[in-house]
Protein backbone atom coordinates (compact mmCIF):
# COMPACT_ATOMS: atom_id res chain seq x y z
CA UNK A 1 0.00 0.00 0.00
CA UNK A 2 2.72 2.56 0.86
CA UNK A 3 4.35 1.71 -2.49
CA UNK A 4 1.19 2.63 -4.36
CA UNK A 5 0.91 5.83 -2.37
CA UNK A 6 4.53 6.66 -3.11
CA UNK A 7 4.06 6.01 -6.81
CA UNK A 8 0.98 8.25 -6.90
CA UNK A 9 2.80 11.04 -5.12
CA UNK A 10 5.71 10.73 -7.50
CA UNK A 11 3.50 10.86 -10.56
CA UNK A 12 1.67 13.84 -9.12
CA UNK A 13 4.96 15.64 -8.49
CA UNK A 14 6.15 14.90 -12.01
CA UNK A 15 2.91 16.23 -13.48
CA UNK A 16 3.12 19.41 -11.43
CA UNK A 17 6.77 19.89 -12.29
CA UNK A 18 6.01 19.39 -15.97
CA UNK A 19 3.25 21.97 -15.96
CA UNK A 20 4.09 25.14 -17.75
CA UNK A 21 3.28 28.04 -15.50
CA UNK A 22 2.94 30.49 -18.36
CA UNK A 23 0.60 30.64 -21.30
CA UNK A 24 2.88 31.92 -24.03
CA UNK A 25 5.91 30.71 -25.93
CA UNK A 26 9.36 30.05 -24.57
CA UNK A 27 12.76 30.38 -26.22
CA UNK A 28 16.25 29.63 -25.03
CA UNK A 29 19.20 31.71 -26.17
CA UNK A 30 22.80 30.52 -26.02
CA UNK A 31 25.04 33.56 -26.01
CA UNK A 32 28.70 34.42 -25.80
CA UNK A 33 29.79 35.46 -22.32
CA UNK A 34 30.57 39.06 -23.38
CA UNK A 35 26.83 39.64 -23.86
CA UNK A 36 26.00 38.78 -20.24
CA UNK A 37 24.86 42.24 -19.16
CA UNK A 38 23.83 43.78 -22.48
CA UNK A 39 21.64 40.86 -23.54
CA UNK A 40 20.05 40.59 -20.10
CA UNK A 41 18.83 44.17 -20.54
CA UNK A 42 17.63 43.52 -24.07
CA UNK A 43 15.74 40.43 -22.93
CA UNK A 44 14.10 42.53 -20.22
CA UNK A 45 13.02 45.13 -22.80
CA UNK A 46 11.75 42.37 -25.07
CA UNK A 47 9.85 40.87 -22.15
CA UNK A 48 7.91 44.10 -21.70
CA UNK A 49 6.60 43.80 -25.23
CA UNK A 50 5.88 40.07 -24.80
CA UNK A 51 4.63 39.73 -21.22
CA UNK A 52 3.22 36.23 -21.68
CA UNK A 53 6.32 34.72 -23.21
CA UNK A 54 9.55 33.63 -21.62
CA UNK A 55 13.12 34.09 -22.81
CA UNK A 56 15.88 32.13 -21.13
CA UNK A 57 19.51 33.02 -21.67
CA UNK A 58 22.56 30.85 -21.12
CA UNK A 59 26.02 32.39 -21.27
CA UNK A 60 29.26 30.59 -22.01
CA UNK A 61 32.01 30.22 -24.53
CA UNK A 62 31.02 30.38 -28.19
CA UNK A 63 32.95 27.22 -29.02
CA UNK A 64 31.13 25.13 -26.45
CA UNK A 65 27.69 26.23 -27.64
CA UNK A 66 28.61 25.52 -31.24
CA UNK A 67 29.51 21.94 -30.30
CA UNK A 68 26.35 21.57 -28.25
CA UNK A 69 24.06 22.84 -31.01
CA UNK A 70 25.64 20.37 -33.39
CA UNK A 71 24.75 17.66 -30.86
CA UNK A 72 21.13 18.77 -30.69
CA UNK A 73 21.13 21.20 -27.77
CA UNK A 74 17.72 22.86 -27.26
CA UNK A 75 18.84 26.41 -28.12
CA UNK A 76 16.62 28.58 -30.33
CA UNK A 77 19.09 31.37 -30.98
CA UNK A 78 22.88 31.31 -30.93
CA UNK A 79 24.86 34.51 -30.38
CA UNK A 80 28.51 33.91 -31.14
CA UNK A 81 31.33 36.28 -30.25
CA UNK A 82 32.96 35.18 -33.51
CA UNK A 83 30.74 35.38 -36.56
CA UNK A 84 32.74 32.55 -38.14
CA UNK A 85 31.25 30.11 -35.59
CA UNK A 86 27.72 31.07 -36.65
CA UNK A 87 28.66 30.83 -40.33
CA UNK A 88 30.05 27.35 -39.74
CA UNK A 89 26.75 26.19 -38.25
CA UNK A 90 24.87 27.77 -41.14
CA UNK A 91 27.05 25.94 -43.66
CA UNK A 92 26.42 22.68 -41.85
CA UNK A 93 22.67 23.22 -42.00
CA UNK A 94 21.97 23.98 -38.35
CA UNK A 95 20.58 27.46 -39.00
CA UNK A 96 17.05 28.53 -39.92
CA UNK A 97 18.12 32.08 -40.66
CA UNK A 98 20.92 33.91 -42.36
CA UNK A 99 23.82 34.81 -40.12
CA UNK A 100 22.92 38.22 -38.68
CA UNK A 101 25.89 40.40 -37.78
CA UNK A 102 24.85 42.21 -34.61
CA UNK A 103 27.96 43.88 -33.21
CA UNK A 104 31.69 44.31 -33.24
CA UNK A 105 33.26 43.81 -29.84
CA UNK A 106 36.28 45.53 -28.38
CA UNK A 107 38.85 44.30 -25.91
CA UNK A 108 40.18 46.33 -23.02
CA UNK A 109 42.92 46.14 -20.46
CA UNK A 110 41.32 45.98 -17.04
CA UNK A 111 42.54 45.99 -13.47
CA UNK A 112 40.79 46.59 -10.17
CA UNK A 113 43.97 47.41 -8.28
CA UNK A 114 45.52 50.12 -10.44
CA UNK A 115 44.35 52.83 -12.78
CA UNK A 116 44.11 50.73 -15.90
CA UNK A 117 42.85 53.75 -17.81
CA UNK A 118 46.42 54.96 -18.04
CA UNK A 119 47.91 51.55 -18.81
CA UNK A 120 49.15 50.17 -22.11
CA UNK A 121 49.93 46.58 -23.04
CA UNK A 122 53.64 47.32 -22.42
CA UNK A 123 52.86 47.89 -18.72
CA UNK A 124 51.94 44.22 -18.38
CA UNK A 125 55.67 43.45 -18.15
CA UNK A 126 55.65 45.12 -14.70
CA UNK A 127 56.77 42.46 -12.20
CA UNK A 128 54.08 43.63 -9.75
CA UNK A 129 51.57 42.15 -12.19
CA UNK A 130 52.08 38.49 -11.53
CA UNK A 131 49.02 37.04 -13.23
CA UNK A 132 47.16 38.28 -16.30
CA UNK A 133 43.80 36.76 -17.12
CA UNK A 134 42.54 36.28 -20.67
CA UNK A 135 39.89 33.98 -22.13
CA UNK A 136 41.20 30.69 -23.49
CA UNK A 137 42.50 31.51 -27.01
CA UNK A 138 41.92 27.93 -28.02
CA UNK A 139 38.16 28.27 -28.21
CA UNK A 140 37.05 31.69 -26.93
CA UNK A 141 37.06 34.49 -29.55
CA UNK A 142 37.97 37.17 -26.99
CA UNK A 143 40.94 35.07 -25.94
CA UNK A 144 42.08 34.73 -29.54
CA UNK A 145 41.92 38.50 -30.05
CA UNK A 146 43.75 39.13 -26.77
CA UNK A 147 46.52 36.79 -27.94
CA UNK A 148 46.70 38.56 -31.30
CA UNK A 149 46.92 41.97 -29.65
CA UNK A 150 49.67 40.85 -27.26
CA UNK A 151 51.61 39.39 -30.18
CA UNK A 152 51.12 42.49 -32.32
CA UNK A 153 52.32 44.67 -29.46
CA UNK A 154 55.42 42.48 -29.10
CA UNK A 155 54.42 41.53 -25.57
CA UNK A 156 53.51 37.86 -25.96
CA UNK A 157 56.89 36.38 -25.02
CA UNK A 158 57.18 38.74 -22.05
CA UNK A 159 53.82 37.90 -20.53
CA UNK A 160 53.10 34.34 -21.66
CA UNK A 161 54.37 32.91 -18.38
CA UNK A 162 51.97 35.10 -16.41
CA UNK A 163 48.82 34.28 -18.35
CA UNK A 164 45.92 32.44 -16.77
CA UNK A 165 43.09 31.29 -18.99
CA UNK A 166 39.40 31.65 -18.23
CA UNK A 167 36.96 29.18 -19.71
CA UNK A 168 35.28 32.18 -21.32
CA UNK A 169 35.78 35.94 -21.18
CA UNK A 170 33.44 36.32 -18.18
CA UNK A 171 35.54 33.89 -16.14
CA UNK A 172 38.68 35.80 -17.15
CA UNK A 173 36.98 38.97 -15.89
CA UNK A 174 36.02 37.21 -12.67
CA UNK A 175 39.65 36.14 -12.10
CA UNK A 176 40.65 39.81 -12.25
CA UNK A 177 37.67 41.06 -10.27
CA UNK A 178 38.50 38.78 -7.32
CA UNK A 179 42.05 40.13 -7.41
CA UNK A 180 43.57 36.71 -8.02
CA UNK A 181 44.96 38.11 -11.25
CA UNK A 182 46.22 41.69 -11.13
CA UNK A 183 45.21 42.55 -14.69
CA UNK A 184 43.24 41.09 -17.54
CA UNK A 185 42.22 41.57 -21.14
CA UNK A 186 38.46 41.37 -21.22
CA UNK A 187 35.47 42.50 -23.25
CA UNK A 188 34.64 46.21 -23.17
CA UNK A 189 31.01 45.21 -22.67
CA UNK A 190 31.94 43.52 -19.38
CA UNK A 191 34.14 46.40 -18.21
CA UNK A 192 31.20 48.76 -18.77
CA UNK A 193 28.77 46.67 -16.76
CA UNK A 194 27.72 48.14 -13.41
CA UNK A 195 28.98 45.02 -11.61
CA UNK A 196 32.51 45.41 -12.89
CA UNK A 197 32.66 49.19 -12.95
CA UNK A 198 32.13 49.43 -9.21
CA UNK A 199 35.35 47.48 -8.68
CA UNK A 200 37.42 49.72 -10.92
CA UNK A 201 38.55 53.11 -9.64
CA UNK A 202 36.22 53.09 -6.65
CA UNK A 203 37.22 56.63 -5.70
CA UNK A 204 36.30 58.44 -8.87
CA UNK A 205 34.04 55.85 -10.48
CA UNK A 206 34.54 57.58 -13.81
CA UNK A 207 35.06 54.37 -15.73
CA UNK A 208 38.78 54.91 -15.61
CA UNK A 209 39.34 51.24 -14.81
CA UNK A 210 39.99 50.15 -18.37
CA UNK A 211 42.11 51.04 -21.37
CA UNK A 212 40.74 50.34 -24.83
CA UNK A 213 43.17 48.20 -26.81
CA UNK A 214 43.66 49.69 -30.31
CA UNK A 215 41.62 47.59 -32.71
CA UNK A 216 44.35 47.64 -35.32
CA UNK A 217 46.26 45.20 -33.09
CA UNK A 218 43.81 42.37 -33.71
CA UNK A 219 41.25 41.03 -36.15
CA UNK A 220 37.82 42.55 -35.59
CA UNK A 221 35.59 40.78 -33.09
CA UNK A 222 32.76 40.57 -35.56
CA UNK A 223 29.83 38.84 -33.93
CA UNK A 224 26.81 37.19 -35.46
CA UNK A 225 23.73 35.27 -34.41
CA UNK A 226 21.53 32.66 -36.02
CA UNK A 227 18.09 31.28 -35.37
CA UNK A 228 18.68 27.55 -35.06
CA UNK A 229 16.89 24.96 -37.15
CA UNK A 230 14.73 23.72 -34.28
CA UNK A 231 13.27 27.25 -33.94
CA UNK A 232 12.51 27.67 -37.65
CA UNK A 233 8.76 27.79 -36.99
CA UNK A 234 8.94 29.46 -33.58
CA UNK A 235 7.39 32.94 -33.93
CA UNK A 236 8.93 34.11 -30.66
CA UNK A 237 12.46 33.27 -31.84
CA UNK A 238 11.86 35.16 -35.06
CA UNK A 239 10.37 38.08 -33.13
CA UNK A 240 13.46 38.22 -30.95
CA UNK A 241 15.70 38.19 -34.02
CA UNK A 242 13.75 41.18 -35.37
CA UNK A 243 13.91 42.91 -31.98
CA UNK A 244 17.73 42.77 -32.07
CA UNK A 245 17.67 45.03 -35.14
CA UNK A 246 15.32 47.52 -33.44
CA UNK A 247 16.12 50.87 -31.89
CA UNK A 248 15.91 49.81 -28.23
CA UNK A 249 18.20 46.81 -28.62
CA UNK A 250 20.71 48.78 -30.65
CA UNK A 251 20.80 51.57 -28.08
CA UNK A 252 21.47 49.05 -25.32
CA UNK A 253 24.25 47.38 -27.29
CA UNK A 254 25.88 50.74 -27.94
CA UNK A 255 25.74 51.63 -24.28
CA UNK A 256 27.79 48.50 -23.60
CA UNK A 257 30.48 49.64 -25.99
CA UNK A 258 29.59 47.52 -29.00
CA UNK A 259 30.08 48.98 -32.45
CA UNK A 260 26.96 48.16 -34.46
CA UNK A 261 26.71 47.09 -38.07
CA UNK A 262 26.06 50.18 -40.18
CA UNK A 263 27.30 52.61 -37.56
CA UNK A 264 30.47 54.63 -37.88
CA UNK A 265 32.84 54.26 -34.96
CA UNK B 1 43.05 9.54 -36.13
CA UNK B 2 46.49 11.06 -36.26
CA UNK B 3 49.07 10.96 -33.50
CA UNK B 4 47.70 9.80 -30.18
CA UNK B 5 48.92 12.38 -27.69
CA UNK B 6 50.26 15.87 -28.38
CA UNK B 7 53.07 17.28 -26.21
CA UNK B 8 50.41 19.37 -24.44
CA UNK B 9 48.45 16.19 -23.70
CA UNK B 10 51.52 14.44 -22.34
CA UNK B 11 52.30 17.42 -20.15
CA UNK B 12 48.72 17.34 -18.83
CA UNK B 13 49.01 13.61 -18.10
CA UNK B 14 52.30 14.06 -16.25
CA UNK B 15 50.92 17.00 -14.29
CA UNK B 16 47.81 15.03 -13.31
CA UNK B 17 49.87 12.14 -11.98
CA UNK B 18 52.19 14.49 -10.13
CA UNK B 19 49.22 16.26 -8.53
CA UNK B 20 47.53 13.00 -7.57
CA UNK B 21 50.75 11.56 -6.11
CA UNK B 22 51.53 14.64 -4.00
CA UNK B 23 47.93 14.86 -2.80
CA UNK B 24 47.80 11.16 -1.89
CA UNK B 25 50.97 11.38 0.19
CA UNK B 26 49.72 14.48 2.03
CA UNK B 27 46.32 12.90 2.56
CA UNK B 28 47.81 9.73 4.05
CA UNK B 29 49.83 11.86 6.48
CA UNK B 30 46.93 14.14 7.38
CA UNK B 31 44.16 11.57 7.09
CA UNK B 32 45.68 8.84 9.27
CA UNK B 33 45.54 10.74 12.58
CA UNK B 34 42.07 12.07 11.75
CA UNK B 35 40.83 8.58 10.90
CA UNK B 36 42.45 7.08 14.01
CA UNK B 37 40.84 9.69 16.21
CA UNK B 38 37.45 9.24 14.52
CA UNK B 39 37.69 5.47 14.94
CA UNK B 40 38.68 5.53 18.62
CA UNK B 41 37.12 8.60 20.17
CA UNK B 42 33.98 8.69 22.27
CA UNK B 43 34.01 12.47 22.20
CA UNK B 44 30.95 14.51 21.37
CA UNK B 45 33.01 16.01 18.53
CA UNK B 46 33.08 12.76 16.58
CA UNK B 47 29.81 13.55 14.82
CA UNK B 48 30.64 17.12 13.70
CA UNK B 49 34.21 16.25 12.67
CA UNK B 50 33.03 13.20 10.72
CA UNK B 51 30.43 15.34 8.98
CA UNK B 52 32.98 18.01 8.04
CA UNK B 53 35.34 15.39 6.63
CA UNK B 54 32.51 13.92 4.54
CA UNK B 55 31.29 17.29 3.20
CA UNK B 56 33.21 17.16 -0.12
CA UNK B 57 31.29 14.00 -1.05
CA UNK B 58 27.99 15.88 -1.16
CA UNK B 59 29.06 19.46 -1.92
CA UNK B 60 29.11 20.53 -5.56
CA UNK B 61 32.72 21.18 -6.67
CA UNK B 62 31.63 24.72 -7.51
CA UNK B 63 31.00 25.43 -3.82
CA UNK B 64 34.48 24.23 -2.88
CA UNK B 65 35.99 26.07 -5.86
CA UNK B 66 34.17 29.30 -5.07
CA UNK B 67 35.08 29.36 -1.37
CA UNK B 68 38.68 28.42 -2.07
CA UNK B 69 38.98 31.13 -4.73
CA UNK B 70 37.65 33.73 -2.32
CA UNK B 71 39.68 32.43 0.65
CA UNK B 72 42.92 32.21 -1.32
CA UNK B 73 42.42 35.59 -3.07
CA UNK B 74 44.17 38.76 -1.90
CA UNK B 75 41.41 39.72 0.54
CA UNK B 76 40.70 36.19 1.82
CA UNK B 77 42.16 34.76 5.06
CA UNK B 78 44.31 32.14 3.29
CA UNK B 79 45.47 34.74 0.77
CA UNK B 80 46.44 37.15 3.57
CA UNK B 81 48.37 34.37 5.28
CA UNK B 82 50.27 33.25 2.18
CA UNK B 83 51.08 36.84 1.25
CA UNK B 84 52.42 37.63 4.72
CA UNK B 85 54.57 34.49 4.48
CA UNK B 86 55.94 35.79 1.18
CA UNK B 87 54.53 32.86 -0.84
CA UNK B 88 52.22 35.08 -2.89
CA UNK B 89 48.75 34.07 -3.94
CA UNK B 90 47.68 30.48 -4.38
CA UNK B 91 45.02 30.59 -7.13
CA UNK B 92 46.43 29.52 -10.51
CA UNK B 93 49.37 27.71 -8.92
CA UNK B 94 50.23 24.05 -8.48
CA UNK B 95 50.34 24.54 -4.71
CA UNK B 96 46.82 25.99 -4.85
CA UNK B 97 45.60 22.91 -6.72
CA UNK B 98 47.26 20.64 -4.15
CA UNK B 99 45.46 22.39 -1.29
CA UNK B 100 42.13 22.29 -3.10
CA UNK B 101 42.57 18.61 -3.94
CA UNK B 102 43.45 17.75 -0.35
CA UNK B 103 40.08 19.15 0.73
CA UNK B 104 38.30 17.58 -2.19
CA UNK B 105 39.69 14.06 -1.74
CA UNK B 106 39.90 14.01 2.08
CA UNK B 107 36.85 11.78 2.71
CA UNK B 108 38.05 9.24 0.16
CA UNK B 109 41.15 8.65 2.28
CA UNK B 110 39.81 9.18 5.79
CA UNK B 111 36.75 6.96 5.49
CA UNK B 112 38.48 3.74 4.35
CA UNK B 113 41.14 4.29 7.03
CA UNK B 114 38.49 4.89 9.68
CA UNK B 115 36.68 1.70 8.68
CA UNK B 116 39.94 -0.25 8.85
CA UNK B 117 40.82 1.15 12.27
CA UNK B 118 37.34 0.46 13.58
CA UNK B 119 37.65 -3.16 12.46
CA UNK B 120 40.72 -3.74 14.63
CA UNK B 121 39.56 -5.73 17.67
CA UNK B 122 39.96 -3.80 20.91
CA UNK B 123 41.62 -6.90 22.39
CA UNK B 124 44.57 -6.70 20.01
CA UNK B 125 45.34 -3.21 21.25
CA UNK B 126 44.78 -4.17 24.88
CA UNK B 127 47.12 -7.15 24.51
CA UNK B 128 49.80 -4.87 23.16
CA UNK B 129 49.26 -2.57 26.11
CA UNK B 130 49.65 -5.41 28.62
CA UNK B 131 52.99 -6.20 26.93
CA UNK B 132 53.93 -2.63 27.88
CA UNK B 133 53.90 -1.32 24.36
CA UNK B 134 53.50 2.45 24.30
CA UNK B 135 50.50 3.94 22.54
CA UNK B 136 52.70 4.98 19.61
CA UNK B 137 54.35 1.56 19.48
CA UNK B 138 50.95 -0.11 19.52
CA UNK B 139 49.82 2.05 16.65
CA UNK B 140 52.84 1.29 14.47
CA UNK B 141 53.32 -2.41 15.34
CA UNK B 142 49.72 -3.55 15.73
CA UNK B 143 47.23 -1.11 14.24
CA UNK B 144 49.08 -0.19 11.04
CA UNK B 145 49.73 -3.78 9.86
CA UNK B 146 46.15 -4.75 10.66
CA UNK B 147 44.82 -1.77 8.73
CA UNK B 148 46.92 -2.45 5.63
CA UNK B 149 43.97 -3.19 3.32
CA UNK B 150 42.44 0.09 4.48
CA UNK B 151 45.60 1.97 3.51
CA UNK B 152 45.59 0.37 0.07
CA UNK B 153 41.95 1.36 -0.50
CA UNK B 154 42.56 4.86 0.84
CA UNK B 155 45.61 5.45 -1.37
CA UNK B 156 43.93 4.17 -4.51
CA UNK B 157 40.71 6.11 -3.94
CA UNK B 158 42.55 9.29 -2.95
CA UNK B 159 44.74 9.08 -6.03
CA UNK B 160 41.96 8.17 -8.44
CA UNK B 161 39.56 10.77 -7.09
CA UNK B 162 42.18 13.50 -7.50
CA UNK B 163 42.82 12.37 -11.08
CA UNK B 164 39.06 12.67 -11.67
CA UNK B 165 38.80 16.20 -10.34
CA UNK B 166 37.43 18.81 -12.75
CA UNK B 167 35.10 21.48 -11.41
CA UNK B 168 37.36 22.74 -8.63
CA UNK B 169 40.36 22.86 -10.97
CA UNK B 170 38.38 24.75 -13.59
CA UNK B 171 37.45 27.38 -11.02
CA UNK B 172 40.78 27.99 -9.34
CA UNK B 173 43.29 26.59 -11.83
CA UNK B 174 43.38 29.16 -14.60
CA UNK B 175 44.26 26.48 -17.15
CA UNK B 176 48.05 27.07 -17.17
CA UNK B 177 50.13 24.55 -19.12
CA UNK B 178 52.45 22.46 -16.88
CA UNK B 179 51.01 24.03 -13.73
CA UNK B 180 47.25 23.65 -13.57
CA UNK B 181 46.09 22.21 -16.89
CA UNK B 182 45.24 18.67 -15.83
CA UNK B 183 43.85 15.94 -18.08
CA UNK B 184 40.18 16.59 -17.28
CA UNK B 185 40.55 20.27 -18.23
CA UNK B 186 42.58 19.40 -21.32
CA UNK B 187 39.76 17.10 -22.48
CA UNK B 188 37.22 19.89 -21.93
CA UNK B 189 39.34 22.25 -24.05
CA UNK B 190 39.69 19.69 -26.80
CA UNK B 191 35.93 19.20 -26.91
CA UNK B 192 35.26 22.96 -26.99
CA UNK B 193 37.77 23.40 -29.79
CA UNK B 194 36.11 20.48 -31.59
CA UNK B 195 39.28 18.40 -31.55
CA UNK B 196 37.32 15.23 -31.00
CA UNK B 197 40.15 12.86 -31.94
CA UNK B 198 42.39 14.28 -29.21
CA UNK B 199 39.48 14.27 -26.76
CA UNK B 200 38.84 10.61 -27.59
CA UNK B 201 42.43 9.56 -26.95
CA UNK B 202 42.61 11.26 -23.56
CA UNK B 203 39.13 10.17 -22.52
CA UNK B 204 39.73 6.56 -23.49
CA UNK B 205 43.00 6.70 -21.59
CA UNK B 206 41.20 7.92 -18.48
CA UNK B 207 38.56 5.22 -18.86
CA UNK B 208 41.12 2.44 -19.12
CA UNK B 209 43.19 3.87 -16.26
CA UNK B 210 40.18 4.15 -13.96
CA UNK B 211 38.97 0.66 -14.76
CA UNK B 212 42.38 -0.92 -14.23
CA UNK B 213 42.87 0.90 -10.94
CA UNK B 214 39.49 -0.17 -9.59
CA UNK B 215 39.93 -3.70 -10.89
CA UNK B 216 43.29 -3.95 -9.14
CA UNK B 217 41.75 -2.63 -5.95
CA UNK B 218 38.89 -5.11 -5.96
CA UNK B 219 41.12 -8.04 -6.91
CA UNK B 220 43.91 -7.35 -4.43
CA UNK B 221 41.60 -6.23 -1.68
CA UNK B 222 38.39 -8.23 -1.69
CA UNK B 223 35.88 -6.73 0.69
CA UNK B 224 34.75 -8.75 3.64
CA UNK B 225 38.12 -10.43 4.18
CA UNK B 226 40.22 -9.18 7.01
CA UNK B 227 43.55 -10.69 7.84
Amino acid sequence: MPAVWLARTLIFCLLVAGQTAYAGEKITIAAAADLKFALDEIVMLFGKAHPNDRVETIYGSSGKFQTQIRQGAPFDLYFSADIAYSRKLEEEGFAASEVQPYAVGRIVLWSPSRDAGKMTLADLADPAIRKIAIANPKHAPYGKRAEEALKAAGMWEKVEGKLVYGENVAQAAQFVQTGSAQAGIIALSLALSPEMAKHACPASNQGCGYALIPDKLHHPLEQGFIVTKRAAANPLALAFARFMAGKEARATMMRYGFVLPGEAK
Amino acid sequence: MDSAFSPADLSAIWLTFKLAAVVTVILLLVGTPIAWWLARTRSWWKGPVGAIVALPIVLPPTVIGFYLLVAMGPSGPLGALTQSLGIGLLPFTFAGLVIASVFYSLPFVVQPLQNAFEAIPERALETAATLRASALDTFFSVALPLAKPGFLTASVLGFAHTVGEFGVVLMIGGNIPDKTRVVSVQIYDHVEAMEYASAHWLSAGMLVFSFVVLLALYTLNPTGRRS
